[in-house]
């Protein structure tokens, strides 16, 4: 399992439900073949209301994506809160 | 109604104040702030005129919203023709200067002429007089600020003023407000300095007495801002994050600006991000944000509040700069940040502080250093010309460039005419990252594709708040569309425009966008003001607000050549990212946005499309 990680990046407010050892909103995370984006954010207990803007590598996921959406080794899965600026 | 149908005209040269009717048909037409004031403008002065000459004129313009009950009710405009684009020039801020002119009785001041010696206008609710600011020149807001209220003895006073950067004419000089608020682009503070004018002074104390459904307008303000509280960007990440959130959004979609935009992505996005403002530093156990704050009568919050580590390099020997002053914005720590490989936070905080205390637009000045540090870097300009070594990521020279920017010494002369001047002086026009001579904000238009629509056709040179289609592009509000896709984009680019002109029109804050559609400023305008305000006529207002800012710049000599991006971001292609080997698709986007903006192929709008919105 060693070398099947992917990056797992939270900001904002989720930057509290990163896993220990976290450095600067980022944490190397062990992923199998079955894990889809909403089994990892089940697994980090991410409250619902606050996983709004989810990307993988930089590209958007939509919602309804993101039982399906398996995150594959050496990728970097980010998500957000609802956020805006300007 | 809740115009207070008056307007103030100043003659500088004269020496007058004199009061006048507001002209309600124009009223009816153009709302008020952005676009009423843009209709004065333009009939009031040759669009071939010399910006900084006493021929231009400076309005300073309220909305009908400004200074009510409304959420965020508290903006007012700057508009002129402005001297780094040789465009219009409407420049917006929030604070509570607007709300403080609406209440002293007045929708609008007009400045005209040139004083011959420095003055200042003070206003007393009805009462208006220029006074000598001799004392005050050569100083910076902040100190104009504390001087004005103290000369008064009035610490209620609302001031808006210029600092050394205006009066020594930066292409780039701001407005400043209610200390770290201003009305930040184009150089309308380079015109209020070319006039002698130091400050304006306000002191209103007759309230708002004049909406028209008093009761429907009490009612329909609050249900507005329960929108605003419960929805969660406005009601819970604004306030909390403020706009630096979006260092690291940006960052991670490919489309934060570096380096002068050689590159899509910044590796030390965190270190300057809202993250790290929030975050203890190493140095002190602190962290540099400290607080949030609001502008007049706004339920949101988004501003904030920073403290400087006092034992930064910058500020060691300033303890002038140790107390809590106005912290990061997103457009600003990108600007003094990203776009230079700059990562130290603390030193993003003093220039953005000094670019507050002397007047100038952190977006331009960060955006003209990254080109100056581009000709450092490619042997164009040395360290001789420029007085220090100025590679990217270079804090030391950010610290001094920003410190000879405002004091108008050696190189800041040069930076102070902006990257197009500044560039095409050593002959790289090509390394401006400008339209019609203004820097671009911080979103990449190969990574954000309605962004680089929004820049070459803003009518007041590049700006991401004439249509901040990243909202839709990469927040998803108030639909998620494709940021890497051109089709859809030009009527989505048009949409945005003509609603944000009728947002600022209004005087309420674009930022209520997030939550509010127009519908929302609709049911608040039209309690308030006399004249039926249906959302298709807003949408309408907007789109003649509009072409009329198109005509001026087109009367004014601009072109379709004016409309273009620089060709870095049409022929280099995104090394990294989603958009990695994608150019911006501007060309492919214009032609179809004149025709739906019903404009011939060289961006000029139709006799038939003028005559419909009665221009």
């Amino acid at each position: 399992m060693g070398s099947a990680t992917a990056t797992l990046k939270l900001y904002a407010s989720l930057s509290e439900f990163l896993p220990a050892g976290a450095v600067k909103n980022e944490a190397e995370i062990e992923v199998g073949k079955a894990d889809s984006i909403a089994r990892i954010i089940e697994r980090y207990e991410l409250p619902e209301r606050l996983v709004h803007l989810v990307v993988i590598d930089g590209v958007y996921i939509e919602p309804e994506d993101r039982s399906l959406r398996i995150l594959s080794p050496g990728e970097v899965l980010a998500i957000w809160p609802p956020v805006a600026g300007g | 109604m809740a115009w207070t149908r008056k307007i103030l005209r100043v003659n500088l040269t004269k020496g007058t104040c004199t009061a006048e009717d507001l002209n309600m048909e124009w009223a009816m037409d153009y709302l008020g702030s952005r676009g009423l004031a843009t209709k004065y403008l333009v009939e009031e002065i040759d669009p071939k005129v010399d910006p900084l000459s006493a021929d231009n004129k400076l309005i300073m313009a309220t909305g009908p919203m400004t200074g009510t009950i409304a959420s965020t009710g508290g903006r007012y405009t700057v508009v002129t023709k402005g001297p780094l684009t040789g465009a219009i020039a409407c420049s917006n801020s929030g604070g509570y200067v607007g709300a403080e002119m609406k209440f002293a009785g007045w929708d609008m001041v007009i400045f005209e002429g040139k004083s011959p010696k420095p003055v200042y206008l003070m206003i007393e609710n009805d009462k208006a007089e220029l006074r000598d600011a001799s004392h005050l020149w050569g100083t910076s807001t902040w100190h104009t600020e504390e001087q004005i209220k103290k000369e008064n003895q009035d610490p209620q006073i609302r001031i808006s003023s210029i600092g050394k950067a205006g009066e020594n004419q930066v292409l780039f000089s701001c407005v400043v407000n209610d200390l770290h608020r201003a009305a930040g682009r184009s150089g309308v503070g380079a015109v209020m300095g070319s006039k002698n004018l130091k400050a304006v002074a306000i002191r209103g104390t007759k309230g708002i007495s004049n909406v028209v459904n008093p009761a429907e307008f009490q009612k329909v303000t609050a249900e507005k801002k329960q929108i605003l509280a419960e929805n969660a960007v406005t009601g819970e990440g604004l306030p909390t994050y403020g706009t630096q959130v979006l260092m690291n959004v940006i960052n991670e979609m490919g489309a934060l600006p570096t380096r002068n935009f050689k590159d899509v992505k910044f590796e030390s996005a965190n270190d300057i991000s809202a993250e790290a403002m929030a975050t203890p530093r190493e140095s002190d156990g602190k962290a540099q944000l400290i607080a949030n704050q609001a502008c007049f009568g706004c339920t949101i919050a988004c501003g904030r509040v920073s403290k400087i580590d006092k034992d930064h390099f910058s500020v060691q020997q300033k303890p002038q700069y140790h107390g809590a002053s106005g912290g990061l914005e997103y457009e600003a720590a990108w600007a003094l940040g990203a776009a230079n490989g700059v990562k130290d936070l603390e030193a993003l905080q003093y220039a953005q502080m000094v670019c507050n205390e002397q007047g100038f637009d952190p977006i331009s000045f960060g955006a003209t250093v990254g080109a100056v540090m581009e000709m450092y870097e490619n042997g164009t300009i040395d360290e001789e010309t420029i007085g220090l070594k100025a590679p990217f990521g270079s804090a030391e020279a950010l610290c001094e460039l920003v410190d000879m920017t405002a004091n108008g010494e050696g190189f800041g002369v040069e930076i102070g005419l902006g990257s197009k001047r500044l560039c095409e002086k050593y002959g790289q026009p090509e390394l401006s990252m400008s339209v019609k001579g203004q820097e671009f904000p911080a979103y990449d238009p190969r990574g954000i594709q309605g962004m680089g629509l929004t820049y070459a056709t803003s009518n007041r040179g590049a700006c991401h708040l004439r249509s901040y289609t990243v909202a839709s592009e990469t927040l998803g509000i108030p639909v998620k569309t494709d940021p890497l896709a051109t089709e859809g984009k030009p009527g989505l680019v048009m949409a945005f425009q003509d609603a944000t002109a009728a947002f600022d029109s209004s005087g309420l804050c674009v930022f209520t966008s997030f939550a509010w559609g127009l519908g929302d400023i609709q049911a608040q305008i039209d309690a308030a003001c006399e004249g039926d305000w249906s959302e298709e006529k807003l949408q309408e207002v907007g789109e003649r607000i509009w072409n009329m800012e198109k005509l001026f710049n087109l009367e004014a000599g601009l072109t379709k050549e004016d409309d273009q991006l620089p060709t870095r971001l049409t022929t280099e292609a995104a090394t990294e990212g989603p958009a990695k080997g994608l150019v911006a698709g501007v060309p492919e986007m214009l032609p179809e946005y004149y025709e739906l903006r019903g404009w011939d192929k060289d961006g000029v709008p139709s006799a038939e499309k003028l005559k419909s919105l009665g221009l």
